[in-house]
C-alpha cells in the first residue's frame, strides 16, 4: 500500500537566519529513512508522466522503486542511464515544471519529491559508491567541446564513452560554466561540479582552461588541428543592461560580474584577493534564479537590507519557487511591480538610491502573461549603495564573429536543428549558446543529442 | 601553469617578464592584452602584450608594482610558474591607412606604446614618438623605443633626462609648428590620455587612445570594464582596448577604477607586513 501522506518529506536545512549568514549548503539533503520513505509515495504509474516532463527521460519510477527497497547504488544506475550530472540536477532543476510538475500525486497534494531523492541517490554513490572508471579503448576520432558548462559537459562525456578523444576548450581559469560562476555554494558545492570533472578526465577527456575561441584558437583553426568535428556550448554570458541614467555608477554590478567575483573568485573567503563592495543595502533588479542569488550573496556578505525588485508580480517570477521561498525566509525584501527608472550618485559618483515606478498588471503579452504598465507619478526611492542587475543575459558574439559560415538569430542565438547542426558542416552547438538563457537540464539534453548527432556524422564521414 | 622564462627589473617600480604561453604568442598582435592570475587565490589582471616571439612560444609584460597581485609577481623568479595565462584579448590597434603617426607614452604606458611603434616601423609607417617620464631612474625601453621610430622625443618631467617637461606640452609646440599626422596614440594613465586629448581636439587629429578599466574575465561576460565612449556603453575589454579619445569619458574611467581602492590599500598593508610576499603552494 503506497504512503497517502498529501506532503513531500521535508527537507532537512539550515535555519533561515542562521544560512543567510555562511556560504554553506542551505539544504543538507534526505537520510536514508526520508528517501525510502519518501519512495513508498511514488504509484509507480503505468503512462509515467513524470517521466515526460523531465527532458533527459530519467526512469524515474524504475529508480524509485529501488530506493524503497534501499538499493541505492541500484538507483544511481538506472538514473546515470540517461542522466550523467544528477549530483547537480537533484538540487537546481526547476523541478515544479519539469518532472514533479507533471506527477499525478501533485494533482492532490504534493508531487513525489523527485529532485530530492534524486539528490540523495546521488550523494549517497558519491559517499559510498565505487566509480569504476573504464577508460574507453580510443577509436582516433578527436571532438572539440568549446565551453565546459553542462552542455559541454555532457556532450564530452557521451562521446569519451564511445572512445573518441574529446578535447574541452574553456575560457576561464576553472572548468564548470555557470555551475562553477553563475550558481553559489550554497546552493550547488563547487566540490561536485570538481568531481563530475575529474570523472570525465578519468574517461580521458582532455580540459584546456585559459582558452578562448575566437581569439587564442579560431574555429576553423581547430579543424585544422585535426578536430573532425565541433560542439560549440558556450552559453549566454553576455550581460544586459537597463539602459537607464545611473548605470555606471560605482557600485552596479551586472549579476554576472557580482556572482564571478563571489562564486568563481570566492570574494567572500578572506584568504583570496577578489574585492567586492562592502554593501549595506542592495537592490536588486530582476525575478529569476540569477536575481535570487545575486541577493542572497548580497546578504551573505553581510548587508543589511536587500531588495528584489521585479516589474511584474509574484506569479510572474521565474526563479525556481523553492528558491523564492528560501529567499523569503532569509528576509530579502521582495519589492513586485516594481520598475527602476533611474539609478542615484552621491558626489563621488556612487550609488545611493534606486528611482522606482509603481506598475500595475495590463492586457497579456506575446508571452502570454500580462504586461505590466507604469503608474503615471507613482516614483519613489529606495535608499541603496549598490545595484545589481539580473534581468537576463544573451549569447556572447565573439564565436559567431570569427567563424565565417555561422547562422545566428536576431538574440544572437546560434541557429541549429533538431540534431543540432549548424549551418556549418560538423560544427554542432546546444545549450544556453542556442537557446538563449535555459536552464541546466536542457542545456544537457542539448549536449547529448549533439553527441549522438557527431558520433552519426563521423561515421558517414 | 605558466613558466617565467625571464625576468628584468626595469627600475624601483617596474619589471619585465617574458612567460612562456605558446597559444597566446602564436595569436598575439601589438594592442591586444593578456590576463593573468597568480595562483588559486589571486585576481584575474590585464596586462598589455608587451611583445611576442612565436618560435620560441614567449609574450612579454612590462607591468608596474600596482598592488597586490603585480607586486607579488615582481617577486616571483625566472623558473617560478604563474596559474593561469590567457590571451591574447582585445582587439589589435587598427593601422589601416596610417602613414604618419604620433605615439604619446605616459611611464609604463610606453610599454604599451612601445609594441605598436614597432609593428608599425616594421610596416614602414612613419613613426615618432613622445615617451614622458617622471624622472631619468624610472625611464624604460629607451634603445628599444629609439630603434622602433623614426623620431623619438624623451621627456621628463624634471629635466633629469631628455627634454625638462610634460609630453602634452610637447605634443602642443610640434602640432603649432605645423606637425601633421594621420593619427595620434596616446597610452598611459587615463589623466594623461585626458589631457593628451584636450591638446589635439583643436588640431583636429585623430587621438586614439588604450582604455584601461577594471577588468574581471576580459570576455565580454561581465560588464565590469564599461566605458562611456561617444555617449554609448562599450565593454572595454571586447569592443576595446582603443577608442576614438575625443569621444572618452575620462572622468568617469578615473572614479570607476578608483573603486576598490579603499580595500586595496588595506590589501597591500597585509602583503607587506604579513606574507612578505608570493604564496608558494
Ligand atoms: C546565477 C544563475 C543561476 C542559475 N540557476 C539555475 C537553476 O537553479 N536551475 C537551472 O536549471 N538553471 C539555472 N541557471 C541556468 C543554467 O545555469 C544554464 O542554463 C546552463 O548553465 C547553460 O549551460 P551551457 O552549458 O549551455 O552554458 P554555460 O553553463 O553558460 O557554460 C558555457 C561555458 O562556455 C565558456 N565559453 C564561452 N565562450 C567561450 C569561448 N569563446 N571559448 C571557450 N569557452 C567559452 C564559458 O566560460 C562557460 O564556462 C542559472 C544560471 C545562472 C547564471
Ligand atoms: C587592457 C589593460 C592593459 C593594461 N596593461 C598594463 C601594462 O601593460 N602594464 C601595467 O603596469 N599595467 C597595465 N594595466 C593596469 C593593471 O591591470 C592594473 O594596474 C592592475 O589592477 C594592477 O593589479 P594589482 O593587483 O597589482 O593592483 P590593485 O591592487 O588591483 O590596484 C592598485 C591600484 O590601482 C588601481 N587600479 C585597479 N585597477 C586599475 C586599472 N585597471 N587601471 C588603473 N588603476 C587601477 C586601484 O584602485 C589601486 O589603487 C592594464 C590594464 C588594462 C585594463
Ligand atoms: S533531471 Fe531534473 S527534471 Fe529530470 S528527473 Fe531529475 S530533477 Fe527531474
Ligand atoms: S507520476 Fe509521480 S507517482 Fe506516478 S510514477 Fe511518476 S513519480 Fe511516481
Ligand atoms: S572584463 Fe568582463 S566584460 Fe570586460
Amino acid at each position: 500500500m503506497a504512503n497517502m501522506s498529501p506532503k513531500k518529506n521535508p527537507m532537512p536545512e539550515q535555519e533561515p537566519l542562521v544560512r543567510n549568514r555562511n556560504f554553506e549548503e542551505v539544504a543538507t539533503g534526505y537520510t536514508k529513512e526520508m528517501a525510502m520513505d519518501e519512495a513508498t509515495r511514488c504509484l509507480n504509474c503505468k503512462t509515467k508522466p513524470c517521466v515526460s516532463g523531465c527532458p533527459v527521460n530519467v526512469r524515474i519510477p524504475e529508480f524509485i522503486t529501488q530506493v524503497a527497497e534501499g538499493n541505492f547504488e541500484e538507483a544511481y544506475k538506472i538514473i546515470t542511464s540517461t542522466n550523467s550530472l544528477p549530483a547537480v540536477c537533484g538540487r537546481v532543476c526547476p523541478q515544479e515544471n519539469q518532472c514533479e510538475g507533471q506527477c499525478v500525486r501533485g494533482k492532490n497534494g504534493e508531487p513525489v519529491g523527485i529532485g530530492r531523492m534524486e539528490r540523495f541517490v546521488a550523494d549517497w554513490h558519491m559517499a559510498n559508491g565505487k566509480d569504476q572508471t573504464v577508460v574507453p579503448k580510443s577509436n582516433g576520432h578527436k571532438v572539440a567541446v568549446i565551453g565546459s558548462g553542462p552542455a559541454g559537459l555532457t556532450c564530452a562525456g557521451d562521446l569519451a564513452k564511445d572512445g573518441y578523444e574529446v578535447t574541452i576548450f574553456e575560457t576561464l581559469h576553472t572548468p564548470g560554466g555557470v555551475l562553477v560562476y553563475g550558481i553559489p555554494e550554497f546552493r550547488l558545492p563547487k566540490a561536485i561540479v570538481a568531481r563530475e570533472i575529474e570523472n570525465l578526465k578519468a574517461m580521458g577527456v582532455k580540459v584546456e582552461t585559459n582558452m578562448v575561441i575566437g581569439r587564442s584558437v579560431s574555429v576553423d583553426e581547430l579543424f585544422e588541428q585535426g578536430f573532425e568535428a565541433v560542439f560549440i556550448g558556450s552559453g549566454a554570458g553576455l550581460p544586459q543592461f537597463l539602459h537607464i541614467p545611473g548605470e555606471n555608477l560605482l557600485g552596479v554590478y551586472s549579476a554576472n560580474e557580482y556572482l564571478t567575483r563571489i562564486n568563481l573568485m570566492k570574494a567572500y573567503k578572506k584568504e583570496y584577493d577578489t574585492p567586492i563592495a562592502k554593501s549595506k543595502a542592495v537592490a536588486v533588479v530582476g525575478g529569476g534564479n540569477v536575481a535570487m542569488d545575486s541577493a542572497r550573496c548580497a546578504m551573505r556578505l553581510g548587508a543589511e537590507k536587500v531588495y528584489i525588485v521585479y516589474r511584474r508580480s509574484i506569479e510572474e517570477l521565474p526563479a525556481r519557487a523553492e528558491e523564492v521561498h528560501h529567499a523569503k525566509e532569509e528576509q530579502i525584501d521582495f519589492r513586485l511591480l516594481n520598475n527602476p527608472v533611474a539609478i542615484h550618485g552621491d558626489e563621488n559618483g556612487r550609488v545611493s538610491a534606486i528611482e522606482c515606478v509603481e506598475m500595475e498588471l495590463g492586457e497579456p503579452d506575446a508571452s502570454g502573461r500580462r504586461r505590466p504598465v507604469e503608474k503615471k507619478g507613482s516614483n519613489f526611492k529606495l535608499d541603496v549603495d549598490t545595484v545589481i542587475i539580473a534581468i537576463g543575459t544573451s549569447p556572447n558574439p565573439l564565436i559567431k564573429s570569427t567563424t565565417e559560415g555561422l547562422e545566428t538569430n536576431q538574440k544572437g542565438c546560434i541557429v541549429a536543428d533538431d540534431s543540432m547542426a549548424t549551418s556549418r558542416p560538423g560544427v554542432f552547438a546546444g545549450g544556453d549558446a542556442v537557446t538563449g538563457a535555459a536552464t541546466v537540464i536542457k542545456a544537457m539534453g542539448a549536449g547529448k543529442t549533439a553527441a549522438a548527432s557527431i558520433r552519426e556524422y563521423l561515421n558517414k564521414k | 601553469m605558466y613558466q617565467i622564462v625571464t625576468k628584468r627589473r626595469l627600475n624601483d617600480i617596474e619589471t619585465l617578464m617574458e612567460i612562456k604561453a605558446p597559444a597566446v604568442a602564436a595569436k598575439a598582435r601589438a594592442g591586444q592584452f593578456i590576463m593573468f592570475r597568480l595562483d588559486e587565490y589571486g585576481e584575474r589582471v590585464p596586462l598589455t602584450i608587451a611583445g611576442y616571439d612565436a618560435e620560441r612560444g614567449t609574450v612579454t609584460i612590462i607591468f608596474q608594482h600596482m598592488g597586490r597581485s603585480t607586486k607579488m609577481l615582481a617577486q616571483m623568479e625566472e623558473g617560478d610558474y604563474i596559474s593561469d595565462f590567457v590571451g591574447p584579448m582585445g582587439k589589435p590597434t587598427h593601422m589601416e591607412g596610417i602613414e604618419r603617426v604620433m605615439i604619446v607614452g605616459g611611464g609604463v604606458g610606453c610599454a604599451i606604446g612601445y609594441p605598436i611603434a614597432k609593428e608599425m616601423h616594421d610596416k614602414g609607417i612613419y613613426v615618432e614618438m613622445i615617451a614622458g617620464f617622471k624622472n631619468k631612474d624610472l625611464v624604460i625601453l629607451e634603445d628599444e623605443m629609439l630603434a622602433a621610430t623614426d623620431k623619438l622625443y624623451l621627456m621628463t618631467d624634471d629635466g633629469s633626462h631628455g627634454e625638462k617637461g610634460f609630453v602634452t606640452a610637447k605634443l602642443q609646440e610640434l602640432l603649432e609648428s605645423g606637425a601633421k599626422y594621420d593619427a595620434v596614440y596616446a597610452i598611459g594613465p587615463p589623466i594623461m590620455m585626458k589631457f593628451t586629448c584636450a591638446t589635439t581636439k583643436p588640431f583636429g587629429v585623430k587621438t586614439i587612445v588604450s582604455l584601461n578599466p577594471i577588468m574581471v574575465d576580459a570576455t565580454g561576460m561581465c560588464g565590469g570594464c564599461r566605458v562611456t565612449v561617444g555617449g554609448e556603453v562599450k565593454f572595454a575589454c571586447v569592443d576595446g582596448p582603443e577608442f576614438d579619445g575625443h569621444q572618452v569619458d575620462f572622468d568617469e574611467l578615473m572614479r570607476r577604477n578608483a573603486f576598490y581602492k579603499p580595500d586595496e590599500a588595506e590589501a597591500n598593508e597585509h602583503i607587506c607586513r604579513l606574507t612578505g610576499g608570493v604564496r608558494h603552494g
